[in-house]
């Protein structure tokens, strides 16, 4: 099956500040989403997550590597990134921040099809994605200004503007993040209803492994620029192998076993450390003293989606 | 027992540490009053930890800083809250100043904003010692010294501003901060909301290891349930201003018995329990706006029955309070006075 979004060796560097070195966000990733499919992007912030979410919409242009949309790269030319966002929608994080607030529900999902020229029927158009969004009925959402609504609200309007260009992939980073428990259910729901009503595929980025439990497929865990470990939900978060993902899931409050602190801070884009860059941090290697930890760079992961689980380590191959 | 009684009563026996009666906080907002804490009481006792979970509006947060009055002048606060027997909302402001940091000290959420950007955080950290416990300059730099070692932070970094620390380390300074008076009390406003999984897990640990080393009684609000849970051993479930339940957090987690816990624990996965996988769960419909709690602070109704899939008629007529509904616990639901809510 062909991948409907994929990025090959992707790097994406942000030119040095003030005398200290380029900051490596992205640095080397292999990630397909196939047909239907919902791909969790999980790491800790800084770890370069949402950089690459903006690299697969075309916000960020990489330094390096292809994004390919439908196996053909990614051009990026005005025209040609217009034409690709009708295909990849994104929904980002804070939807207070993300809706205009002098702009009404109407107005905030019709913006998208008007700058495609989609403006026969719009009414229809508009109205059928606040329905598909699970604001119902729609014409009763369609006047009303973000204040006016709840955060699950907004982010159901967030959507129904990405679903209004009938897109075939969605791209969301963090998209309940800045709800409440109960909302963040009802919002991950209707992703899920999406997926299977649609056929939509998404790659939802997070910091929270509950989220990709809850809604993916598959998931990737990113560390520093890298992918270090992906497979299927069930292998990577039931039998994780890399030692980063363990530690991750080491302490969660209800992981049942005793908690992996990892010492220090995530470490830092502009000094990638030589060898496994997560060497300095890593408790297996603390017990293993193996040279190649520090010594060898690991290859980037294939990211071939047949795969159960892939890990960037050189001790539990 | 009258407020002076206790007063007078030996420091250490029956009553407890602190003891709120029905604290009422409400808004003033041009012409309405809007409710944001409609009726909550609970003890705490040295040494205990009390969660308090919610969403937001739910009036946690409003709750917490009620009690040592650090709301804008515009909430309105009735009610009572004693602490070691002297109540805290009708104490004058030079005793209250006294309580702050030395006896009862706050760790507020978002670090960046709490911490002054403009002076060192040696400064800040001894500033309260230097203030409430009367000792010299040299004494308060090594006690700062000492504070910031027990967090993790290394104490050379004394001079250095809020802005070169990371969002990990500001949390772990303002717990320093909050610890500098050796108080009895403190209260943690979300200490971990912003920070990253593995940062958090940290700061928690450390929270927790402090507050058990040095015999302190906390309250922790949160939105999270399941890190509450972890953290305190009772918990305290508020929404729309109320608490709804309330009782060791094992129990709380394991048998809810408001419909309300039920579906805010259901709302945090756990990995690896498959009635969760590829099956989110939430709760349709949304917490009573302002004006909906004002209204239903007048009239008689469980606030939660308008979202809750095991509303009865009596839901939206009685008046629902606390009840027992086991050893130690309470819930405020009807089902429960039934004996059916299990």
């Amino acid at each position: 099956m062909k991948p409907v979004l994929e990025v090959r060796d992707l790097t994406v560097t942000y030119p040095a500040r003030r005398g200290a070195a380029p900051a490596r966000a992205v640095d080397g990733v292999n990630l397909r989403v196939r047909q239907g499919e919902i791909v969790a992007l999980v790491g800790e912030s800084g770890c370069g997550k949402s950089t690459l979410a903006r690299a697969l919409v075309g916000l960020v242009k990489p330094t390096g590597g292809q994004v390919l949309s439908d196996g053909e790269p990614l051009g990026y030319s005005a025209a040609a990134l217009k034409a690709y966002r009708r295909h990849t929608q994104l929904v980002l994080q804070d939807p207070g921040g993300a809706l205009n607030p002098r702009q009404n529900v109407f107005d905030a999902v019709a913006e998208g099809p008007r700058l495609h020229g989609l403006t026969d029927r719009l009414d229809e158009r508009v109205h059928t994605a606040l329905a598909k969004a699970g604001l119902r009925p729609p014409e009763q959402f369609a006047g009303r200004f973000p204040h006016e609504m709840s955060g699950g609200q907004q982010q159901r309007v967030v959507i129904a503007g990405a679903l209004a260009l009938e897109p075939s992939v969605i791209v969301a980073d963090e998209p309940v993040a800045s709800l409440d428990a109960s909302v963040r259910g009802e919002i991950l729901k209707l992703i899920l209803e999406l997926r299977d009503s649609l056929g939509l595929s998404a790659l939802v980025v997070s910091h929270d492994l509950g989220l990709a439990w809850n809604i993916a497929d598959r998931v990737a865990v990113m560390y520093l620029g890298r992918i270090v470990e992906t497979g299927t939900v069930e292998e990577v978060l039931l039998r994780p192998k890399h030692p980063y993902t363990r530690a991750l899931l080491s302490v969660l409050p209800d992981s049942g076993e005793p908690p992996v602190l990892l010492t220090g801070e995530p470490p830092d884009p502009t000094s990638v450390p030589g060898g496994c860059r997560f060497h300095p941090r890593c408790p297996l290697r603390a017990a293993e003293q193996d040279p190649r930890c520090d010594g060898e760079d690991l290859p980037v992961l294939t990211g071939d989606p047949s795969a159960s689980s892939l890990a960037a380590c050189h001790l539990v191959q | 027992m009258t407020a002076h009684e206790r007063t007078t009563a030996p420091e250490g026996q029956a009553a407890p540490m602190l003891d709120v009666r029905d604290l009422r906080v409400s808004y003033r907002s041009g012409e309405q009053t809007v409710p944001a804490v409609r009726g909550v009481s609970f003890t705490l006792d040295r040494g205990q930890t009390l969660g308090i979970a919610g969403e937001s509006g739910s009036g946690k947060s409003t709750m917490a800083l009620s009690l040592l009055r650090l709301l804008p002048a515009s909430a309105q606060v009735s009610g009572e809250v004693l602490f070691k027997g002297e109540d805290l909302l009708t104490a004058k402001w030079a005793r209250l100043r006294a309580v702050r940091w030395s006896a009862a000290s706050v760790v507020f959420q978002g670090a960046m904003s709490a911490l002054n950007p403009v002076r060192t955080i040696g400064e800040q950290i001894r500033e309260p010692i230097l203030l409430h416990d009367k000792i010299g300059q040299r004494a308060a730099r090594e006690r700062a010294a000492e504070l910031l070692d027990s967090v993790g932070v290394p104490s050379r970094r004394l001079e250095s501003y809020p802005h070169e620390f990371s969002g990990g380390q500001r949390q772990r300074i303002m717990i320093a901060m909050a610890l500098a008076c050796r108080p009895d009390l403190i209260i943690a406003d979300e200490p971990t909301t912003a920070l990253d999984v593995m940062v958090q897990a940290q700061v928690l640990n450390l929270l927790g290891e402090l507050v058990r080393e040095a015999g302190i009684g906390v309250i922790m609000i949160s939105h999270d349930l399941s890190v509450l849970s972890h953290m305190c051993e009772r918990l305290a479930v508020m929404y729309a201003g109320r608490i709804t339940e309330i009782g060791p957090s094992k129990q709380l987690i394991a048998e809810p018995r408001h419909p309300y816990t039920r579906a805010l624990g259901r709302a945090f996965p756990t990995i690896g329990d498959p009635a969760s996988r590829l099956a989110p769960a939430g709760l349709p419909g949304d917490p009573p706006t302002p004006s909906e709690l004002a209204r239903l602070s007048e009239g008689r109704g469980c606030a939660f029955a308008p979202r809750c899939s095991e509303a009865m008629d009596a839901c939206r007529t009685d008046t629902v309070e606390l009840w027992p509904s086991g050893p130690r616990r309470e819930a405020a639901c009807l089902r429960v006075l039934e004996g059916s809510g299990t």
